[in-house]
């Protein structure tokens, strides 16, 4: 049984004006997410990733379909002992330091107060928030809200971690830290479950991913294997003392040339074209100075192909079962 | 049960931590100085009037805080989304609920124990004479401000903030009015004029029940019966409107 199993899940807002047709939010999504995976849940604004995550914690009921989590119907309260989550952009009592805070929720979660005061300090040695532990919320800046917020849904070291946009707010040096822990809770043996719309992210830290579009689940899978999926690499090179544009061959094949004084850059459309394109840079006495391959990402699979409808997906990706 | 008690306690931190409340207990500490000041201006009566203004400031700041923190009490956690990370936790939303209108009843004792400290303090500086009249009556006034409370947090369960209020502050209205709705039924010519009164008179809460404060102002007991009888309406019409609160606050989508 995997950690959440999702299955034609539908949820439906009433427009709350007569004649308005109701608002499909989620429309029969069915998911799988192993234990011990980190599973990024992509989508544009407005996709259902919020709702889904929502039916999940029991803070939205789904129209129909069923959703278990770590075997257990979502509602049922006791399972969310071993939940952890963050929402996006969260608020939280501002009038509470974060020792406070932490405490709050660790009492919430059940922990006796011998058992939070120890995780307390970890957690905020984790977060980075140690200097901060007897500054009231209010005056912490968003990036250090995020950061606290990860430590709440920590803090009685949860089997399954809920994440809503966790990278949203913070700067590079803040997304870091925040991929090296969900890749620290992998480690642990911890299922991360988290939405984003900041690919790279996903690429970068994903066992597998989701990727929702309007209600409906467009692709599931390795991040490999759907980058795979018809997508040729581009590579750039770049040399001195060769004319491109003057040798015949490359300009067959190549996508892009562009000579600036001794330097010439030239696109190639696959890496398959390279050793040719360098014999050739080698015959006509130029010098190779670079060779950069760039891999097709996510965003172009799904965020740029306009003709990518649930029917140009194969259905063993579909199935959102893992491979 | 101890998941109520924490966000009880989080809840009367949260108050303890606004700077209106004080503000408010200023207000009532300089309304009940002020009632030295009425008393000195009047010919008779000046004993009445300092223990009838200060019992009234009581009641107005206790009305206030109840009124105002209770509409906000569930409407301001889902507005502002705390309501989440709460609900993620192994706590049911009973709980919350119950939780959330205990935490406001501990803010309520406890801000009315100051103001009937300070009352206390300015009725023995005035030597105004201090009976059991006085306490009965601050007890009951507390009781009233426990069913404020529940009509504020029912509401706030399903509707807006302003709509709350509007719906507090008409209910606390009609409440100090209903023997004055049953006797206008009586004589009412219209049969639905008179059905729309008795119906009020059912429905809302008979907050009558707990103003002995001009009798208490003159020194006056009310017997032990009418104490408890009075109480157990108190904690039945609260109970009933937080257990809707629950009900109502069970089938929402956050």
């Amino acid at each position: 049984m995997g950690a959440i199993v999702i299955e034609k899940l539908t949820k439906t807002y009433a427009s709350g004006w007569l004649g308005r047709p109701p608002f499909v939010a989620l429309s029969g999504l069915s998911l799988m997410v192993e234990r011990g995976e980190i599973f990024g849940f992509l989508g544009p604004n407005g996709a259902g990733k919020t709702t889904t995550l929502k039916i999940l914690l029991g803070l939205v009921r789904a129209t129909s379909g069923t959703a278990m989590l770590l075997g257990k119907p979502v509602g049922d309260v006791e399972t969310r002992r071993r939940i952890g989550f963050l929402p996006e952009s969260p608020y939280f009592y501002d009038y509470l330091t974060a020792e406070e805070f932490l405490g709050f929720y660790g009492q919430l979660a059940g922990l006796t107060r011998g058992e939070i005061a120890p995780r307390i300090s970890a957690l905020l040695e984790l977060v980075g928030l140690v200097e901060a532990r007897t500054r009231q919320l209010r005056k912490f800046s968003k990036g250090m809200l995020q950061r606290i917020g990860l430590a709440q849904a920590l803090i009685h070291d949860p089997e399954l971690v809920i994440l809503d946009e966790p990278m949203t707010g913070l700067d590079p040096v803040g997304r870091k830290q925040v991929r090296d822990l969900i890749l620290s809770l992998r480690d642990r043996g911890k299922t991360v479950f988290f939405s984003t719309h900041i690919l790279p992210d996903v690429e970068m830290i994903c066992d597998r991913v989701g990727v929702v579009m309007k209600g409906r689940l467009l692709a599931s899978g390795r991040v490999e294997d759907l980058l795979r999926q018809g997508h040729t690499h581009s590579v750039e090179v770049v040399c001195q003392d060769f004319n491109a544009e003057d040798s015949a061959t490359v300009r067959s094949y190549a996508t892009r040339i562009l000579q600036q004084g001794r330097q010439c850059l030239v696109v190639l459309p696959n890496a398959d074209l390279l050793d040719r394109m360098v014999n050739e840079i080698r015959q006509r006495g130029g010098r190779l100075l670079s060779v950069t391959p760039h891999k097709a990402s996510l965003e172009d699979l799904f965020f740029q192909s306009p003709a990518h409808t649930t029917s140009d997906v194969p259905t063993e990706i579909l199935s959102g079962r893992p491979n | 049960m101890a998941a109520i008690g924490v966000i009880a306690l989080n809840t009367f931190r949260e108050s303890l931590r606004d700077k209106i409340l004080y503000n408010l207990l200023l207000f009532a500490g300089m309304l009940i100085g002020l009632s030295v000041l009425l008393a000195d201006l009047s010919i008779t009566e000046h004993h009445k009037i300092v223990a009838d203004m200060g019992l009234a400031a009581i009641n107005l700041t206790g009305v206030i805080i109840a009124m105002f923190v209770g509409i906000s009490l569930v409407s301001k956690e889902i507005d502002r989304r705390t309501v989440y990370t709460i609900m993620a936790r192994p706590i049911s939303r009973t709980c919350f609920i119950l939780g959330k209108y205990a935490g406001l009843a501990l803010t309520l004792f406890v801000n009315v124990a100051i103001m009937l400290a300070v009352f206390l303090i300015t009725l023995w500086l005035y030597h105004v004479p201090i009976g059991l009249a006085i306490f009965q009556a601050v007890g009951l006034l507390f009781m009233e401000l426990l069913v404020v409370t529940a009509i504020a947090l029912f509401f706030s369960t399903f509707s807006s903030s302003m709509l709350s209020a509007i719906l507090t502050l008409g209910m606390y209205v009609i409440g100090h009015l209903t023997t004055d709705l049953k006797s206008v039924a009586g004589k009412s010519a219209s049969e639905t004029a008179s059905m729309v009164m008795n119906g009020l008179y059912y429905l809302c809460p008979n907050l009558e029940a707990f103003n002995i404060k001009g009798q208490a102002a003159m020194g006056i007991p009310v017997g032990s019966d009418y104490l408890v009888l009075a109480s157990l309406y108190g904690f039945a019409y609260a109970a009933v409107l937080v257990t809707g609160a629950c009900l109502v606050f069970q089938r929402r989508d956050f």
